[in-house]
C-alpha cells in the first residue's frame, strides 16, 4: 500500500481521480442558453471539487463535482447572479469551496504576503544603497579641496 | 519463479546500499574533522565519493534486475510490477514508488558527488574536502532514511506468482523520463549547497568560488527545466483534459527550486564578474537546495496530503520532517553564524548590469515567497485556526502573474546594460527596434485573433518584447546593419557562448509566455455525443468518428475510437483515442488523441458512454506547443552555456598558475 504512494501522490495531485474514466462536463449538463452556460463554466472553474485533491468542479469527474455543476446551473437558471451562486455554495460548504480565497481576517496574511515581500525587498535595497553611497563619495576635506583648487 | 542468482543479487544490492551508508558516514566525519589536513584527506574523500557511486549503482541495478526478471520474492516488485508489463515500464516501475524513487534520488546524489571528485582535482584541497564531506553527509542522511524506514530490499516468503502491477497512469514513457530529469535537477543543487556550506565553514569565498559553482547550478537548472517541462507535457497528454499546469502543491514544490535556481544563476553571475552579492548568493544556494528537499519530501511527509484523500505513514513522515529540519536548519544556523564574516565586494551604481540582476533576484525571490505562502498557508491556517480554505489556480495566476509582468518588462534591458554604471537611455535606444516590432505585432495579432480575454494583449506584448529583446541583443552585439554583413556574421559567430546562452534562454522565456497567452486566450472546446459515422466541427477542423471497437493490450483491455480529422487547409489524418481497463488492478485510464498542426494541437478525448452514444471532448489549442518548445530552448541555452570554455571547472586556478609563471 505504501509502495506506490509517492508517485501516486504526484499523479493524484496533478488532478486525476483514479475512480472513473469520464471527465468533466457532460453534454447532458450543458445549458441551452450559451451565455448562461459560459457563466456556469467560469463559476465552475473557481469552485473546488471537495472530494478531489486539487481540482475545480469544471475539471473533475467525481459524482460530487457533477452534482455541484448541476447545482450551479440550477441556481443560474433560477436567476441568481454569479456572486449569489458562489455565496450559495459558500453557505453550504464553507470558504473551502472557493479556489480563489476571498479577502477576510483569515486570508489577509495570504493576500498581502507577496506585496509585503516585494515592498520589504525594495526597502532593503534602498537602505543598502543609502548606506553604501556615502562611503563611495565622501566629501573632500578642506586640504583636498585646496589641493584641487591649486591644480586648476 | 525467482532463480537463485536473482536472490543473491538482491542481497548484494542490499549489502551495497548499507556499505555506501557506512562509507558516507565515515567520509562526512573524517572530512569535517580533518579538512585542514591538505591533499591526503581530499584524495581519501574523492575515492570515497567514487566508491559510494559504485555501491549505490550496484544497489540500483539489483532492483532493476529484480523488476526486469519479475522476481516476486522482492516485496517492492510484488507491489509495483507485473510479469506482462512491457520492459520499459518494468524498469521505470522501479522508481514509480516511494522506496525505489529514494534509491534513484540517492543514486543521482552520489553520481553528482563522484562528478565533483572526478572533475574537482583543481579545487583547493580544503574546499574539495568540505564539499565532498557535505555531499557524504547528505548521502549518509538519506541512505540511512531509506534503509531504516523505506527499505526497498524487503523480501516476501513464499513469493507470490504474480505482482499487483504498477498504477496504470504511471505506465507511460513519462515515468521513464520525468522523475530522473526532475531528480537530477533537484539533487544537482546539492552541489551548490555543499559549496555554500564549505565556503561558510572555511570562511573563504571569492570570484573563483562563483566560477566553480555556476556550471553546477547551470547543469542542475537545465535538468530541472527539462524535468518540469516534461512533467507538464505528461500531465497534459495523460490526464485527459488538456490542462498543462494546475498550481498544485506538488507542482509548486518543483517550481520553487526552479525559480530560486534561476535567481541563483543570475546572482552567481554578479559574483563571478564583480565579486559582489556574496552573502546573497550563499543564501540562495542554501535556499535552492532546501526547496529541492521540500519538493522531494514535503509530498511524502504527508503534511501536504493528509488533509484530504491520502493515507500516509506518520512515522516516516516525522523522520523525514526531522531530517529536513536538521539539514535546512543546520545550514541556516551556520549561515547566521558565519555570513557576517564574508566581506562584500565590488560597488556599483543602481542603474547597471548588477542593478538589473538584483531586480531580477528581487522579483524571483518574491515569486518564490508568494508560491511558498500560497502552498503552505492553507495548511497553517487549518493547523492553527482550524479553518479550511482553498488556494487554487486563480490565486496563483493573479499573484504570480502580477510579479512576473514587471520582471518580463525590464528583462530585455538587463543584457543591454554595462557593468558598474550604465546608461539606461542608451540601452533604451538599442531596444527601440524591438519595442516597435513588439507593439506592431501585438496590435496585429490582437486585431486578427480577437480579444477574448482582456489581458491577452498585455501577455502578447510581454512575450514578444522578451523574445524580440533577446534577438535585439544579438543584433546589437553583432552590429548588424551598421557594419558589412560578413563582418557582422563573423562577430555573431565570435560571440562568447554565454552571450548566446543568455539570448537563447531569454528568447525561450518569451516563446513560453506566448504559448501560454495564445492557448489561454484562443482555445476552443466542444463537448458532444457522437456515434460512429457522425462528425463534428471545431475551429475549422472536421472530426469524423469512423469506428469503435475493443482491442486487447499487453496488460489491459482497450475501447478504441478511431477518428479522421480534416484540417482547415485540407489534408486528412487518422487518429485514435482509447479508454483502458488494466487487468491486474481493474483501474481505468483514458488516452487522448493528440494531433499537432504547426505549433497548435487538436486534442480528442473519449468519455464514458452516455445513453448508447459516446461522449467526445475536442479541444483546439492554438500554439500550445510553444509552452514546451520555449522550455526546451531554455534548456538548450543551459547546454550552450556549459560548453563555454570559460566555464571549465579548473579555469581560475590554471589562470592563476599561468600568471604566476609569467610573473618572475
Amino acid at each position: 500500500m505504501t509502495g506506490m504512494r509517492a508517485l501516486r501522490a504526484l499523479v493524484l495531485a496533478m488532478g486525476l481521480l483514479l475512480s472513473s474514466g469520464a471527465l468533466a462536463v457532460s453534454p447532458d449538463e450543458v445549458l441551452p442558453d450559451a451565455a448562461m452556460e459560459a457563466r456556469a463554466r467560469a463559476i465552475s472553474a473557481g469552485l473546488r471539487c471537495l472530494v478531489c485533491q486539487n481540482q475545480s468542479i469544471d475539471d473533475s469527474d467525481a459524482d460530487l463535482a457533477r452534482d455541484l455543476r448541476l447545482l450551479v446551473r440550477e441556481r443560474l437558471v433560477a436567476g441568481d447572479s454569479d456572486e449569489q451562486v458562489r455565496q450559495f455554495l459558500v453557505d453550504r460548504y464553507g470558504e473551502f469551496v472557493l479556489l480563489n480565497p476571498r479577502l477576510n481576517d483569515h486570508t489577509l496574511v495570504l493576500w498581502i504576503a507577496a506585496p509585503v515581500l516585494l515592498g520589504g525587498g525594495l526597502l532593503t535595497l534602498f537602505l543598502v544603497s543609502l548606506r553604501r553611497r556615502p562611503a563611495k563619495s565622501a566629501p573632500l576635506s578642506a586640504e583636498e579641496q585646496a589641493a584641487l583648487d591649486e591644480l586648476r | 519463479m525467482a532463480g537463485a542468482g536473482h536472490q543473491v543479487s538482491i542481497e548484494l544490492g542490499h549489502f551495497a546500499l548499507i556499505l555506501a551508508f557506512a562509507i558516507a558516514t565515515g567520509g562526512a566525519l573524517g572530512g569535517y574533522l580533518f579538512w585542514r589536513s591538505g591533499r591526503r584527506i581530499a584524495q581519501v574523500l574523492s575515492q570515497a565519493a567514487i566508491l559510494q557511486f559504485v555501491l549505490v549503482a550496484v544497489a540500483f541495478l539489483a532492483l532493476i534486475q529484480a523488476f526486469i526478471t519479475s522476481d516476486f520474492s522482492l516485496l517492492l516488485a510484488v507491489n509495483n510490477s507485473h510479469s506482462l508489463k512491457p520492459l520499459i515500464f518494468k524498469i521505470s516501475g522501479v522508481w514509480g514508488n516511494h522506496e525505489g524513487s529514494m534509491v534513484l534520488w540517492i543514486f543521482i546524489l552520489v553520481a553528482f558527488g563522484a562528478m565533483v571528485a572526478a572533475f574537482g582535482r583543481r579545487l583547493p584541497n580544503d574546499l574539495l574536502t568540505l564539499v565532498l564531506a557535505t555531499q557524504s553527509l547528505l548521502t549518509a542522511a538519506f541512505t540511512g532514511f531509506t534503509i531504516f524506514t523505506s527499505n526497498p530490499f524487503l523480501r516476501v516468503f513464499p513469493a507470490p506468482m504474480e505482482g499487483n502491477d504498477l498504477n496504470p497512469v504511471l505506465q507511460d514513457i513519462g515515468l521513464a523520463i520525468h522523475p530522473p530529469l526532475l531528480y537530477a535537477g533537484y539533487v544537482g543543487f546539492s552541489i551548490c549547497f555543499s559549496f555554500a556550506i564549505a565556503a561558510l565553514i572555511s570562511g573563504r569565498i571569492d570570484q573563483a568560488w562563483a566560477r566553480w559553482v555556476r556550471p553546477w547550478t547551470m547543469l542542475s537548472w537545465t535538468f530541472l527545466t527539462l524535468g518540469i517541462a516534461m512533467g507538464s507535457y505528461w500531465a497534459y497528454y495523460e490526464l485527459g483534459w488538456g490542462g498543462w499546469w494546475f498550481w498544485d502543491p506538488v507542482e509548486n514544490a518543483s517550481f520553487m527550486p526552479w525559480l530560486a535556481g534561476t535567481a541563483l544563476l543570475h546572482s552567481a553571475l554578479v559574483m563571478e564578474k564583480r565579486n559582489a552579492l556574496k552573502i546573497w548568493t550563499i543564501f540562495l544556494s542554501i535556499i535552492t537546495f532546501s526547496l529541492s528537499l521540500l519538493g522531494t519530501f514535503m509530498v511524502r511527509s504527508g503534511i501536504l496530503t493528509s488533509v484530504h484523500t491520502f493515507a500516509s505513514d506518520p512515522t516516516r513522515g516525522l523522520v523525514i520532517l526531522t531530517l529536513l529540519a536538521l539539514v535546512i536548519g543546520g545550514a541556516f544556523f551556520l549561515f547566521a553564524m558565519r555570513a557576517s564574516s564574508l566581506r562584500q565586494g565590488g560597488l556599483f551604481a543602481p542603474v547597471s548590469r548588477e542593478g538589473a540582476l538584483i531586480l531580477n533576484n528581487l522579483f524571483l525571490a518574491t515569486a518564490v515567497g508568494a508560491v511558498l505562502v500560497g502552498t503552505l498557508y492553507p495548511l497553517l491556517l487549518d493547523a492553527l485556526m482550524g479553518t479550511s480554505i482553498s488556494v487554487g489556480a486563480p490565486f496563483f495566476n493573479l499573484t504570480f502573474g502580477a510579479l512576473m509582468a514587471p520582471l518580463l518588462l525590464v528583462l530585455p534591458f538587463g543584457p543591454m546594460l554595462a557593468w558598474k554604471r550604465a546608461d539606461v537611455v542608451a540601452a533604451a535606444q538599442r531596444l527601440i527596434g524591438a519595442a516597435a516590432l513588439t507593439v506592431f505585432v501585438t496590435i496585429l495579432i490582437s486585431a486578427l485573433g480577437g480579444v477574448s480575454i482582456s489581458l491577452a494583449p498585455l501577455g502578447l506584448l510581454l512575450g514578444f518584447w522578451v523574445a524580440f529583446g533577446a534577438i535585439a541583443e544579438l543584433v546589437d552585439r553583432s552590429k548588424l546593419g551598421r557594419i558589412p554583413l560578413g563582418d557582422s556574421l563573423r562577430r555573431l559567430m565570435g560571440l562568447p557562448r554565454t552571450a548566446w546562452s543568455t539570448a537563447i534562454a531569454h528568447f525561450g522565456m518569451g516563446v513560453t509566455v506566448l504559448g501560454i497567452v495564445a492557448t489561454t486566450a484562443w482555445q476552443t472546446e466542444l463537448v458532444t455525443t457522437m456515434n460512429p459515422g457522425e462528425s463534428a466541427e471545431l475551429s475549422g477542423y472536421t472530426i469524423a468518428f469512423d469506428s469503435f471497437g475493443k482491442q486487447p493490450g499487453p496488460n489491459y483491455m482497450a475501447d478504441e475510437a478511431h477518428f479522421t480529422i480534416t484540417a482547415p487547409g485540407g489534408g486528412t489524418r487518422q487518429t485514435m483515442a482509447d479508454r483502458r481497463t488494466y487487468v491486474a488492478t481493474g483501474m481505468p485510464t483514458t488516452e487522448a488523441a493528440i494531433e499537432t498542426y504547426g505549433f497548435s494541437q487538436l486534442y480528442l478525448q473519449l468519455g464514458e458512454p452516455l445513453n448508447d452514444t459516446h461522449v467526445v471532448r475536442i479541444w483546439h489549442k492554438p500554439y500550445i506547443t510553444l509552452i514546451w518548445l520555449g522550455a526546451l530552448l531554455m534548456a538548450l541555452a543551459g547546454v550552450v552555456s556549459l560548453t563555454d570554455r570559460r566555464v571549465r571547472v579548473g579555469a581560475p586556478r590554471r589562470a592563476a598558475k599561468l600568471a604566476a609563471e609569467a610573473a618572475p
